[in-house]
């Protein structure tokens, strides 16, 4: 299984062809022979673009009847008794993924004593809502927590499952995908479901410019984690579910691990939830030129963010950070000035209901995804607008 | 303590591109280097072996060049170096990455304590390490900002949880993923590097590391696949203005859109 070589068909200059293509250089050739080491990705390049026949992809059925795996299930986290505005922006889209199959749509709610999150849920759709609820789930200790998750699992056997990418849900999400086996997708910027229930995960791979289709056709269930802000919330409505209270017999409830303490974060003016967004990038030549960038903040009622070399060039904080290493933002109107629109940056803002670009590189790939693409100067075309708003009779 | 710390070898730029036209995957260059989250995990180890003593494993499934990292790894202060290399561990995703890894750690055989980095800088999922953590039946806590309190049989460690720190105290063996910056990284010591013999990384292969399934390794061992990569997508409708007056349009864009 895998990539098969057929050496027959590789002369030198096929062999050239095919290491030359290979983009992590995980192809060799000595004595006549190449091979293929284990630098290897499985972007299977080499089969479809070298010599035809030279290498090609042998896959193996793995059976898995699929057809006794139905639902699209979504991981409902919940702090408090409320739930997490992510696991709502995933009911939405579970919802509109069951179009498709015509899957019931399926909620996991684990806490204590929130029976009225299980009510909340099911206004936003679900079908059914899964309540394992029990003090020893008041807190999060991964044990419990995975064990919930596991017999949640076995007994609803759902085909997909989507959970939020926040701290916990990435720290439980592979816990748990491990002890089924099940596949694993992290972060994906764009979900779609096939009519063979097989769900189609998109996200930024390989740490650069490139969007990677990821599905898992063999295995069920499929996991995979979405951040916050990447989907829309949807419409609450009349509830049509059912909460099933599940069983929760000690040994769910055994783990390792004492809490010691739980410290509430302080509240922060969040950019994630901010309406209208002003960002700077490695356009801006010093720290003390970001009081330009608040000033038109200040016109806007914009919150600050920026791209990650500022912050690690220690002008703003990390919170500010916007993208696939930072936070994921969706507001109503963005600005981002003199910034080149790396896809991990994209990755962060792209959900954004106005995207408007200044920078001085005609070429910059911000262009290709702004509504509006202005090509200046940021140094010019700031103070220039700030003197035009301030002409215009608003305050900065 | 023993200790093993999980490190992977990335690539040294992260210019890849898709070429729109023939859907080839262009990347320049091949440089390598230690995935910058990892130095964090070594250096929360080196710490911990100051307060606890014992040894430290650096321990990488990837190809035969990635003993470089290893090597950095113990020019940094670990004791030695693990690498499982073999053609059969190619492809591999976050299940069958973990599940060499496992077999690693059981090569290695005592443990008591596996720090991860937070994520790498190309696979990014940070879930490797969880996952490592499950497959061994051990309990692990992600995104550790501070080790508090190193016993006997346990680990007190604070995590990041969003909206709360949770302090809470393990007991080992177990795993923890460290965040970026919970320790500075020192720098590779040039007298270790002097001082260092050349078997200081040991390389396993599937055959040496006795009872590994094929079949959960590399790409066969992968339940998820990547069907197909494409560059972003450009939207359709946009504008773009390339005019004499930049402000004068980005006011007129403001005014209309009532955002002024
Ligand atoms: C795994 C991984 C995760 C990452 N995560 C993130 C992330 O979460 N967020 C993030 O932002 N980055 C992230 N990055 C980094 C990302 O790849 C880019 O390096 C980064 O976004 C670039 O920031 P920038 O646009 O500010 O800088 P640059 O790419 O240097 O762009 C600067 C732009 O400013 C323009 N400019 C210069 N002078 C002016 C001027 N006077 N007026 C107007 N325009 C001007 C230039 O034309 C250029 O386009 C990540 C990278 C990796 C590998
Ligand atoms: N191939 C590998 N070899 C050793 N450790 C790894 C490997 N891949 C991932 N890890 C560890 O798992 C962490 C998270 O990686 P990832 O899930 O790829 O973001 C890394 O910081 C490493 O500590």
């Amino acid at each position: 299984m895998g990539l098969v070589i057929h050496n027959e068909k590789i002369d030198r200059a096929a062999a050239e062809k095919l290491m030359a293509l290979c983009p992590f250089s995980a192809i060799g050739y000595e004595g006549g022979k190449l091979s293929i080491g284990a630098g290897c990705r499985m972007c299977r390049l080499c089969v479809k673009k070298g010599p035809s026949g030279a290498v090609t992809f042998e896959e193996e059925r793995r059976g898995c009847d699929k057809s006794a795996w139905t639902g699209i299930a979504v991981f409902a986290e919940q702090r408090g008794g409320r739930i997490h505005p992510v696991s709502l922006e995933l009911a939405g889209k579970a919802r509109e993924l069951a179009r498709v199959t015509g899957h019931p749509v399926l909620a996991l709610l684990i806490g204590d004593g929130v029976g009225n999150a299980a009510e909340e849920l099911l206004e936003y759709g679900i079908d059914k809502v899964y309540l394992y609820d029990d003090p020893a789930f008041r807190d999060f200790l991964i044990s419990p927590y995975a064990a919930a998750f596991a017999d949640f699992i076995e007994k609803a056997k759902p085909s997909s499952i989507l959970v939020g990418a926040t701290s916990l849900g990435r720290s439980l999400a592979p816990k748990v995908a491990a002890r089924v086996r099940a596949g694993l997708t992290a972060d994906c910027t764009m979900l779609e479901m096939k009519e063979n229930t097989d769900l189609v995960q998109i996200r930024p791979a390989f740490g650069g410019n490139i969007m990677a289709q990821i599905v898992t056709p063999n295995t069920r269930p499929q996991f995979c984690t979405v951040r916050y802000k990447i989907f829309s919330s949807p419409e609450r409505g009349e509830p049509h579910g059912e909460t099933v209270r599940m069983p929760v017999p000690e040994e769910m409830k055994a783990g390792r691990t004492e809490i010691i303490k739980i410290l509430k974060k302080p509240e922060e003016t969040d950019i994630s939830d901010a309406e209208t967004i002003v960002a700077v990038g490695r356009g801006l030549r010093s720290k003390e030129d970001l009081a330009l960038a608040e000033k038109l903040c200040s016109l806007l009622h914009a919150r600050l963010a920026c791209t990650r070399p500022l912050v690690e060039a220690g002008w703003l904080d990390a919170k500010k950070q916007i993208g696939l290493s930072g936070r994921t933002v969706k507001p109503k109107l963005i600005i981002t000035l003199g910034i080149s629109g790396s896809v991990q940056f994209a990755a962060g803002m792209r959900g954004a209901d106005r995207i408007i670009a200044v920078n001085s590189d005609p070429d910059a790939p911000i262009f290709s995804i702004a509504h509006h693409g202005i090509v200046g100067d940021l140094y010019e075309v700031v103070p220039a607008l700030l003197k035009k708003a301030e002409e215009a009779g608003h305050v900065l | 303590m023993n200790i093993i710390v999980c490190v992977k070898q990335v690539p040294g730029t992260s210019n890849v591109e898709v070429d729109p036209v023939t859907g080839v995957l262009k990347r320049d260059g091949t440089s390598v280097k230690l995935n910058p989250y990892d130095l964090f995990a070594l250096e929360a180890a080196f710490r911990i072996r100051e307060k606890a003593g014992g040894s430290i494993t650096a321990l990488s499934m990837g190809p035969g060049q990635a003993a470089g990292s290893l090597l950095e790894a113990v020019y940094m202060g670990a004791d030695r170096g693990v690498l499982l290399t073999d053609r059969l561990f190619a492809g591999a995703d976050v299940q069958a990455t973990s599940y060499v890894l496992k077999c690693g750690v059981e090569k290695i055989g005592d443990f008591d304590l596996i720090v991860c980095g937070k994520q790498t800088t190309d696979g990014d999922t940070a879930q490797v390490g969880p996952e490592l953590a499950e497959q061994l039946g051990i309990e692990h806590a992600a995104g550790v900002v501070s080790i508090d309190e190193v016993g006997e049989d346990s680990i007190t460690v604070t995590l990041d949880l969003d909206s709360a720190v949770q302090t809470q105290k393990m007991k080992l063996p177990c795993l923890i993923t460290v965040a970026k910056d919970i320790f500075t990284p020192r720098l590779p010591s040039f007298r270790r590097r002097f001082e260092t013999s050349s078997d200081a990384v040991t390389a396993y292969t599937a055959a040496d590391l006795g009872g590994i399934d094929p079949s959960r390794c590399g790409l066969k061992g992968s339940p998820t696949q990547v069907e197909r990569i494409f560059p972003p997508e450009t939207r359709g409708e946009r504008e773009f203005y390339d005019g004499d007056d930049p402000a004068g349009r980005l006011f007129s864009i403001l005014s209309e859109g009532r955002y002024l």
